[in-house]
């Protein structure tokens, strides 16, 4: 949506939409990762994506919520996701207009910022709880979930389009 | 007049005291739940609400590998079957030799008037994905209170101990590991019977022998078992073999790391062990039991008990 793109209108979105991918992306995470230290966390991903598209829909409470089942699927402290996920969620909504703005580099950086930021949150809930620093490692999640962000993006925004239709009484 | 702005402009709250609020409320659950264990219920409610997402996510796994299974070869399954059938033969060898031997020692126990050991009922499980939390090390088993696990039992592979069974919810349950930070597992040194507490090694994937004199009796190479004086894990699993040693004369304690004997991290199935074993009560019940007894209320005795 920059000022000097064209902006195609999409169709409103439909809450089921919404529910749907919230429940692919809790799905994907419960997938048995061989490897963890680069399994990006896909609920964040789609809550910051659904609180930057639609911050009057998607806000603080379904973050909260979706964070207290992430935290009792992975048998973590119950409240750690969804602190982290809350702040998240603020940040994404605070910063929505902002992001729409840039371009597809300048977004994910806005990504990469607010996802390592809830890690660093549910970092500190856990050196808080007495558990020891398990290695930078940690913040190199995030980075694979920023690299999703444009495919993400694409994907849930699939329902919302419509066909592009040219014909001579309507040019546009 | 008051000058209130209409209703469609009306937005609920200020984002600032929304975020105060789930926040405080975070805060006060992680405290409940790390402090005062009062967030259980809770905790297995999500659980089992998550529970079909979970299933859902093994689908696809397990279809690849039913799609894998079909396409197995004959000559691949022949194979297999002879190396099984060979193994079996193998140790049928001893496994008459250990009903000999078990038949013996019961016959001894009695002799000496000690406590009978009692079979363990075990549960076979599936590991169905490792917790998504880099600061421990869990797994999830697919079996629950539901079908009979509980928490604080035993939970082995084919080789020796994995980790104990810490969480049981409904139809999953939490299994940590031996190399969890949090998780100590009573040892014994097979060679000399040295008695000692083996403690995660949490990243490293060792455990650690933490305790011990500087000047104890252990050796790189020594294997490890359960001691079985806890009560929870039965005697004689394997646990680990020692790695590395290292004495130094300005600390009191050695250091002793040891490499975990079964598949800690590896394998996709589990045998959960049933802790029925029957144990005294603790020093501090039996000594109420009694002061109850003796206020001449008379409390039927367990039948394990005193």
């Amino acid at each position: 949506m920059g000022p000097d793109r064209p902006q195609y209108i999409l169709l409103p979105v439909r809450v089921g939409t919404i529910a749907a991918s919230f429940a692919g992306a809790l799905l994907l995470n419960f997938l048995p990762w061989p490897d963890l230290t680069l399994a990006p966390d896909f609920v964040a991903l789609t809550l910051a994506f659904w609180c930057v598209r639609q911050p009057r829909l998607v806000g603080l409470g379904t973050a909260w919520g979706l964070g207290l089942l992430v935290d009792a699927g992975n048998g973590v402290l119950l409240g750690q996701h969804a602190l982290a996920y809350s702040a998240l969620a603020f940040c994404a909504i605070a910063l929505s207009r902002r992001i729409l703005w840039f371009e597809n580099w300048g977004q994910m950086l806005h990504m990469l910022l607010l996802l390592e930021g809830a890690q660093l949150v549910a970092l500190g809930v856990r050196l808080a709880a007495g558990d020891e620093f398990p290695g930078w490692s940690l913040f190199a999640g995030p980075l694979a979930a920023t690299a999703l962000w444009p495919a993400v993006g694409w994907l849930l925004l699939i329902p919302q389009r419509r066909p592009i239709e040219i014909d001579q009484n309507r040019p546009i | 007049m008051e000058h209130t702005p209409p209703p469609f402009f009306v937005r609920g709250p200020a984002p600032l005291v929304r975020l105060a609020f789930f926040a405080s409320l975070s805060l006060a659950l992680l405290v409940l739940d790390a402090r005062f264990r009062y967030a259980e219920n809770l905790r297995s409610v999500l659980s089992l609400a998550a529970y079909p997402l979970q299933q859902a996510a093994r689908l696809p796994v397990a279809l690849a590998e039913g799609v894998a299974g079909y396409f197995t070869s004959q000559s691949q399954l022949r194979e297999e079957n002879e190396g099984l059938r060979a193994r079996l033969l193998a140790s049928a060898q001893g496994a008459q030799r250990y009903e000999a031997a078990a038949a013996e020692a019961s016959q001894l126990r009695r002799l000496i008037g000690a406590a009978e050991r009692f079979e363990r009922k075990s549960m076979p499980a599936e590991i169905l994905y490792s917790g998504r939390d880099p600061f421990s090390r869990k797994v999830i088993l697919d079996r629950g209170t539901q079908h009979g696990v509980r928490a604080g039992n035993p939970v082995v592979d084919e080789v020796g101990v994995i980790g104990q069974l810490t969480r049981a919810h409904a139809f999953i349950s939490e299994v940590t590991l031996l190399i969890d930070k949090d998780q100590a597992v009573p040892v014994q040194v097979v060679r000399n019977g040295l008695r000692a507490i083996a403690f995660g090694g949490g990243a490293s994937g060792m455990l650690e022998l933490r305790y011990m004199a500087a000047n104890a009796d252990i050796e790189n190479g020594d294997r490890l078992v359960t001691s079985g004086i806890d009560g929870t894990y039965p005697p004689g699993l394997p646990v680990a073999s020692v790695v590395r040693v290292e004495r130094d004369a300005s600390y009191t304690f050695a250091r002793v790391l040891a490499q975990p004997s079964a598949g800690v991290e590896r394998g996709r199935y589990a045998l959960v062990l049933s802790s029925e074993a029957r144990l005294p009560p603790y020093p501090g019940e039996a000594a109420a039991e009694r002061k109850a007894a003796k206020k001449g209320r008379p409390k039927k005795k367990d039948a394990d008990g005193s």
